[in-house]
């Protein structure tokens, strides 16, 4: 009984970790398309074009994140996400899914 | 909009009728020092209950305004908007848009970081356009000085429409002023920052004809948030459903349209009250120490030191005040036992007053943690700590805010479920909140080394790894794995209640505010003994009785017996006493469940007399060794020899030594897993505000521990 409850875990995590992969590999088809803060290096900066996620779009407009304004990626954690930006003089952290909707000019 | 102010009814008692009391409402930014204003404004004048229907602190406060004037201060969450993005922020318009107009604060008070106005405003051009009479509090003029932005107040006053105070929470600058300000009569602004779009009028209009509302903004947010205004009925919200359905209105759309226009409108008003002079320095300082503190080698060594102090502090720190207390109520009990006796007088000592000590023991505990977690949150370290270890946790559904409470785990659970309240995300926060308690903290320390003792040989590898330590640094590695893998289990199972967001502004460092930290402490506190106390004394003292009762005559045939038994043995008076307790709990209402539950625990490998501590040790893991020393006439003793001695002379029916391996490891294995502290199932209670979560985290612990115990037994016998 204890060995089943640890295999349906284990192949939980396994499950997660696929769909993980999927969604890199959907992320590199899209970042083909165009430029989002992701693709920044540390001390690059660029424009906001605009935001591809409705919903997380209102958080980061409110945040100040608005199209036309300054992004610059600021910093990264250790294991590369998440990251900090500067934007409008304040710096924000967000992790590297949310950086992805924040498309760039 | 003039607003009188006037007196609420249930006050009016208490306060004359010519002293009428205000209602105010503290809003702005998270980071913008509301909280610093709200404790300058109501210092130890604090109060915390509840926002109704939600699981949010709605801390209030009474502030004297002017001799004669007293203001009730409410302090709401933090929010960037009016649009809320958690649960927390949902009683902000729970607030502000409640139909009775008696429940609105008379005013609120806008605060706002001076150095950082413009994403600053949002909030305040949307309060505004609600037509709710304002005082906008520029708080940190000297950072924002240091900085170089120079604001003019004067214009930005007449911009904005409303009184401006520059002020500096932190050192009390400006507080006079504001509370001259706002014991006065103030109007709303008669300026419009955000005019509902054309195309929205007829549905506005027809909003406010059905709601008999007379402000266009404040309809349109009945049509943004109608499914979370709790007043609406639901005939309303199908109403309001329908209405939006034939008018095609798209609220994200809308919603950003009307932020991107706030925006530009907030720009126009900079522009004319704000100059930042100072050229751009080359970078900030805070910038500079985050390449150290979140270096991927020296953060996590800095992180670990400070892990390190924390813990060394709850852990060893503590146990001062807490051998203090302890001696504090064992010095008061046999006091009264000295002086007076009776049934009563022992339910007084042995239940109340241990049940209240077993309350206080925590706050040594409870006090350091939290000063710690106050200073890290103040001085803007935790943002960082989340930023490191949110990638890590985040696999095992959890948050990088997650860590403090489960390493304060190790020492307490209860104040590490009660350090979770930083987490905002309700689904992490409720993980979080249901695995500390599997990490092995001080409590099971006792027992682990009593165990231990008796079944582990103190042998040397390599001259410096000690056997029992291995063990014994084996349990707490094991909890820490079922955490995180109970983590996995509960990510998958549980829904979540709202997307989580990462998003969050990453303070400047600076210096904690002692008085907030002061105050934190102070509450949390509090908190623990009001709220937790009640229970852990109720349960306290029904286990109490459970144990010095027993049906009938029982009690006085448990002692012949025992002291028949001495007599033929030849033993001295305290081996006789030791005998007459044993054989006392033996016959009590514990000792009847021990034999009650016998055949249930009997294939984990326990006997009736484990079955007493397993129950009284319910109270709290450390009650385990003193029971099994009282069931085995040990008396009295502390000393880990002693108990190890007496444990390893106890024959079972057919003459072996009773406590094999098999039975040690499998109640190690027990304690590691069950959930054996009513202190932590109370926290539980008071932290979630529901019964359904300790009692899911009881079965579940108590599970895992049984089969646990039960595969471990099984497999080593």
């Amino acid at each position: 009984m204890q060995y089943r409850g640890t295999a349906c875990i284990l192949q939980l995590f396994i499950n997660s970790l696929n769909k993980r992969r999927e969604i890199v590999r959907n992320r590199i088809q899209k970042s083909q398309d165009q430029k989002s803060v992701r693709d920044l290096k540390i001390g690059e900066s660029g424009e906001i074009s605009s935001l591809n996620d409705p919903e997380m779009a209102l958080k980061l407009l409110e945040m100040g994140c608005i199209p036309g304004a300054e992004v610059k990626l600021n910093s990264k954690a250790p294991f590369g996400d998440p990251v900090t930006i500067i934007v409008n003089d304040y710096t924000l952290s967000l992790r590297l899914d949310e950086a992805e909707t924040i498309l760039l000019k | 909009m003039a607003v009188t102010i006037e007196a609420e009814a249930p006050e009016a008692k208490k306060v004359p009728v010519h002293q009428p009391v205000a209602r105010i409402a503290l809003i702005g930014n998270p980071n913008s020092g509301k909280t610093s204003l709200f404790n300058q404004l109501t210092g130890l004048n604090q109060k915390v209950g509840n926002f109704p229907g939600v699981t949010v602190d709605k801390k209030t406060g009474i502030s004297h305004l002017t001799p004669q004037l007293k203001a009730q201060i409410i302090d709401l969450p933090g929010s960037y908007s009016l649009y809320p993005k958690s649960l927390d922020e949902r009683v902000i318009i729970d607030l502000l848009y409640d139909p009775v107009l008696k429940n609105r604060p008379d005013l609120v008070i806008v605060t706002a970081d001076a150095s950082n106005l413009k994403r600053n405003l949002l909030l305040f051009t949307q309060l505004a356009d609600l037509r709710i009479p304002a005082v906008l509090a520029l708080n940190m003029m000297d950072v924002a000085e240091t900085e170089g932005v120079k604001i003019d107040v004067e214009a930005l006053q007449r911009d904005l429409g409303v009184p401006v105070i520059p002020m500096n929470a932190r050192k009390g600058i400006g507080i006079a002023a504001l509370k001259i300000l706002v014991s006065q009569q103030l109007s709303a602004t008669e300026v419009a920052f955000f005019e509902v779009p054309a195309n929205l009028r007829p549905m506005v209009d027809q909003i406010k004809e059905r709601f008999s509302l007379n402000n266009d903004y404040l309809a349109l947010h009945y049509a943004h948030q109608y499914k979370h205004l709790r007043f609406l009925s639901e005939e309303d919200k199908v109403w309001v459903a329908q209405l939006l359905e034939a008018q095609g209105f798209k609220s994200t759309t809308e919603q950003a349209n009307e932020t991107i226009a706030r925006y530009v409108r907030i720009n126009e008003v900079l522009l004319d009250a704000v100059r930042v002079e100072k050229a751009k320095e080359e970078e900030k300082f805070s910038n500079k120490l985050d390449q150290i503190l979140t270096h991927r080698v020296y953060g996590y060594l800095i992180f670990m030191g400070l892990l390190f102090l924390v813990f060394q502090a709850v852990f060893a720190w503590a146990s001062y005040p807490m051998d203090l207390i302890d001696e504090g109520i064992a010095a008061l009990n046999s006091l009264i036992q000295a002086n007076f006796n009776g049934p009563l007088i022992n339910l007084l000592t042995e239940g109340v007053i241990a049940g209240l000590g077993g309350v206080l023991i925590f706050i040594p505990q409870i006090a350091i943690l939290f000063a710690f977690i106050a200073i890290l949150e103040e001085t803007g370290y935790m943002a960082r700590v989340t930023f490191m270890m949110d990638k890590i946790m985040r696999k095992f559904g959890l948050n990088g805010k997650s860590v403090v409470p489960l390493i304060s785990g190790v020492a307490c659970a209860v104040p590490a479920v009660m350090s979770a309240r930083t987490i905002e995300n309700w689904k992490d926060r409720m993980i979080t909140i249901f695995v500390t308690p599997l990490m092995s903290c001080s409590a099971r320390i006792p027992v682990y080394t009593v165990l231990i003792a008796l079944v582990v040989p103190e042998v040397y590898y390599l001259g410096f790894m000690n056997l029992q330590g291995i063990v014994l640094m084996g349990l707490y590695l094991l909890g820490f794995l079922s955490a995180i893998l109970s983590a996995l289990l509960l990510k998958v199972l549980l829904k979540a209640r709202e997307r989580s967001y990462f998003i969050m502004e990453f303070p400047v460092y600076r210096m904690p505010r002692w008085k907030n930290v002061g105050l934190t402490i102070f509450e949390k506190s509090r908190t623990f003994v009001l709220e937790a106390g009640k229970i852990i004394v109720a349960v306290s003292i029904i286990l109490w009785v459970l144990a010095s009762y027993g049906p009938g005559d029982s009690f006085e045939r448990a002692e012949e017996r025992a002291v028949a038994e001495a007599e033929v043995k030849g033993l001295g008076e305290e081996q006789t006493n030791n005998l007459i307790s044993s054989y006392q709990l033996e016959s009590s209402y514990a000792g009847k469940f021990g034999h009650a539950i016998e055949p249930a625990i009997r294939p984990l490998g326990y006997d009736w007399k484990i079955g007493i501590a397993l129950l009284t040790s319910f109270a709290a893991r450390e009650v385990f060794v003193g029971t099994i020393s009282t069931i085995y006439s040990i008396g009295e003793e502390e000393n880990v020899t002693t108990i190890k001695d007496k444990l390893m002379s106890e024959k079972d029916a057919d003459g072996n030594p009773f406590f094999t391996p098999a039975r040690a490891f499998s109640l190690l294995i027990f304690y590691a897993f069950a959930m054996q502290c009513i202190s932590t199932l109370a926290i539980v209670r008071r932290e979630t505000k529901s019964w359904m979560w300790p009692l899911a985290q009881l079965v579940y612990m108590t599970g895992l521990a049984y089969v646990s115990a039960f595969a471990v037994f099984q497999l080593m016998s």
